[in-house]
């Protein structure tokens, strides 16, 4: 029960924000940039603008639309990348041990010790602000809790018997962390990776915020609240739904998450005979 | 067949114990010290001692699990450690193992027969329908059905699990069996089915078998030869009668005499019996009369003939 409700709403809310973002052009009702009608600006939500209008006489509801875009990408390929990092070093740390793992493991900690948001600030400087370089900042800084836990997974693995027995069976290194160790980690690889796109989009939001991600006018939710910010009194809304759109993805790629983890759970898996 | 099919000949482990300061001493831990042990042809070798004694780790190092410090382990009069090893995959053909914890040792998220099909086609032994026609007849032959093989670990009990294990051990047609305590994770009736497929397999497919146990009964149930590891050393060896009818050594004594027999005390017999003739000068290494002291280098010993197939550890 519990597995379906998980499952379904965390699917339900990231196919909200997936349909979102790739329908922005045709669900929003006005260009998010240059559609600017200063006359009306700081409108409450009305018929015409679902979500009101900001203090440049933007509709809320397409930018935000638009700004899933932004977010989306930036959550699911950040992650993607750290995601793929943290498993290969953390697998092959933990499965060779040895001058490997103490490169991997001090590397970890040194990671772990900057503050990945401060990190990603420094390689956003050196790149320069744009998507690009929001990609590779955010991919580059958030695996070693990923990597961590592939690491102790895999130490615990190692040592029990169907991998001694792969290794025994003349299986080769490389096919023993792939069928036996790989499948075995992805539940929980699989929990860090949602948590992550959570977190990116929320990085992404802060990032954008300082001014050096998302450039304006091009919508992101983190540069809609930075706008917002002063306007917080007479325009609420301007902050209210960017804010919960960061909400509504965070919560539903957790939820995702959980369900997909119950679900790759072989002994949540019961035979119909 | 001329010479043992394996030799195992001065076997060494010892093991770094990290250090609890950085210029700490160095330490290790000497897990098997000296260990000596040849398998014939279709016998049973068991080897018996307490936990910790290193009898798990001899098995291991059989497997290739883990590499010796001195010593080496032959195979019809071939090295299998040292620079001549032969690779993993042909070491493969000739040993295999069967482990102790039946839940631990199969992939929760690998089906049974893409688990054993696997080894087939790793071997390029058979593929296809081939291979699914072996392992339904692995599987026949362990007890189990050839519809198993589409189930998950997680849908069989420890028994049945065990018996996969030994389906998959037999895969690719080794020579040789390294049981790691097969039973001792098993309900005591279900310990009996499985020694006895054991036992049947071992007939009919002509194998050869190391069985690591601390289970006296299952030992001299099936063993042709015991050795009794103390410390990491064998302090008694020989054939499995002369063993249990007359042991010797003073750890071996006591290691009998803990088994509870039913028929002693009826008759009130003495569990052990007394011990062969010894020359009066003998002392037994390890003496186990008073506390060992860690810190003494241990004295040199031998193992001591002391009757047809049966040897015994002094001191010199």
């Amino acid at each position: 029960m519990r597995l379906r409700f998980n499952l379904v709403l965390g699917l339900t809310l990231a196919l909200l924000v997936i349909v979102c973002a790739l329908g922005a052009g045709w669900i929003a009702p006005y260009d998010p940039v240059l559609h600017a009608d200063l006359m009306n600006s700081e409108m409450p939500p009305s018929w015409e603008h679902p979500m009101g209008t900001d203090g440049q006489g933007r509709d809320v509801f397409s930018r935000v639309l638009y700004g899933a875009q932004v977010s989306l990408t930036v959550g699911l390929v950040s992650q993607l990348i750290n995601s793929f990092i943290g498993t290969a070093l953390g697998v092959s740390a933990g499965y060779f041990g040895g001058w490997w793992d103490d490169l991997v493991n001090g590397l970890t900690n040194v990671m772990l010790a900057i503050p990945s948001l401060v990190f990603a600030l420094a390689i956003m400087a050196v790149l320069g602000p744009g998507l690009p370089s929001l990609l590779i900042a955010l991919g580059l800084t958030n695996w070693s809790w990923t990597c961590r836990i592939a690491r102790s997974s895999t130490l615990s693995l190692k040592n029990q018997g169907f991998v001694q027995a792969a290794v025994s069976a003349g299986f080769g290194d490389f096919n023993i962390m792939r069928t036996q160790i790989l499948p075995n980690i992805l539940g929980p690889v699989l929990v860090m990776a949602t948590l992550g796109i959570g977190s990116a989009v929320l990085a992404e939001a802060a990032l954008s915020f300082l001014g050096v991600g998302i450039r304006p006018p091009q919508p992101s939710w983190g540069n809609m609240l930075t706008d917002a910010r002063e306007l917080l009194r007479a325009a609420p809304w301007a902050a209210i739904y960017p804010g919960l759109a960061i909400f509504i993805t965070v919560l539903g790629f957790n939820l995702l998450g959980d369900g997909m983890r119950d679900l790759l759970d072989p002994h949540m898996r019961t035979r119909k005979v | 067949m001329s010479g043992p099919l394996l030799e195992v000949r001065d076997l060494h482990v010892h093991f770094p114990i990290s250090r609890s300061f950085p210029f700490a001493p160095k330490r290790t831990l000497k897990a098997v010290q000296g260990v000596s042990l040849t398998l014939n042809q279709g016998e049973c070798l068991s080897i018996v001692g307490e936990s910790g004694c290193g009898k798990s780790t001899t098995a291991l190092t059989i497997m290739g699990l883990q590499e010796p410090t001195s010593g080496e382990i032959l195979f019809k009069g071939k090295p299998l450690t040292g620079p001549n090893a032969p690779a993993r995959k042909d070491r493969a053909r000739i040993a295999q193992m069967v482990f102790q914890d039946p839940y631990a040792s199969l992939n929760p998220r690998q089906t049974i027969g893409r688990m054993l099909s696997s080894q087939l086609a790793l071997h390029g032994i058979a593929s296809g329908s081939d291979a699914n026609h072996r392992v339904a007849e692995m599987l026949t032959r362990v007890g189990l059905t050839p519809d198993h093989a589409n189930r998950f670990p997680h849908e069989f009990s420890g028994g049945q699990r065990q018996r996969i294990g030994i389906a998959r051990a037999l895969m690719l047609d080794p020579k040789i069996l390294v049981l790691d305590e097969p039973v001792s994770a098993l309900d005591v009736s279900i310990q009996a089915q499985v020694i006895n497929l054991l036992m049947d397999l071992q007939e009919t497919l002509k194998l050869s078998y190391i069985m690591i146990s601390h289970d006296l009964s299952v030992v001299e149930h099936v063993s042709d030869r015991v050795a009794v590891m103390y410390f990491g050393r064998v302090v008694e060896e020989g054939h499995w009668h002369s063993i249990f009818s007359r042991p010797t050594h003073p750890y071996t004594r006591r290691l009998i005499g803990s088994v509870p027999d039913p028929d002693a005390v009826l008759t009130g017999a003495r569990p052990v019996p007394d011990a062969e003739h010894l020359p009066s000068d003998a002392i037994f290494f390890p003496d186990l009369s008073h506390p060992a002291d860690p810190h003494v280098e241990d004295a040199p010993s031998h193992l001591v003939p002391i009757g047809p197939d049966h040897r015994v550890r002094l001191a010199k």
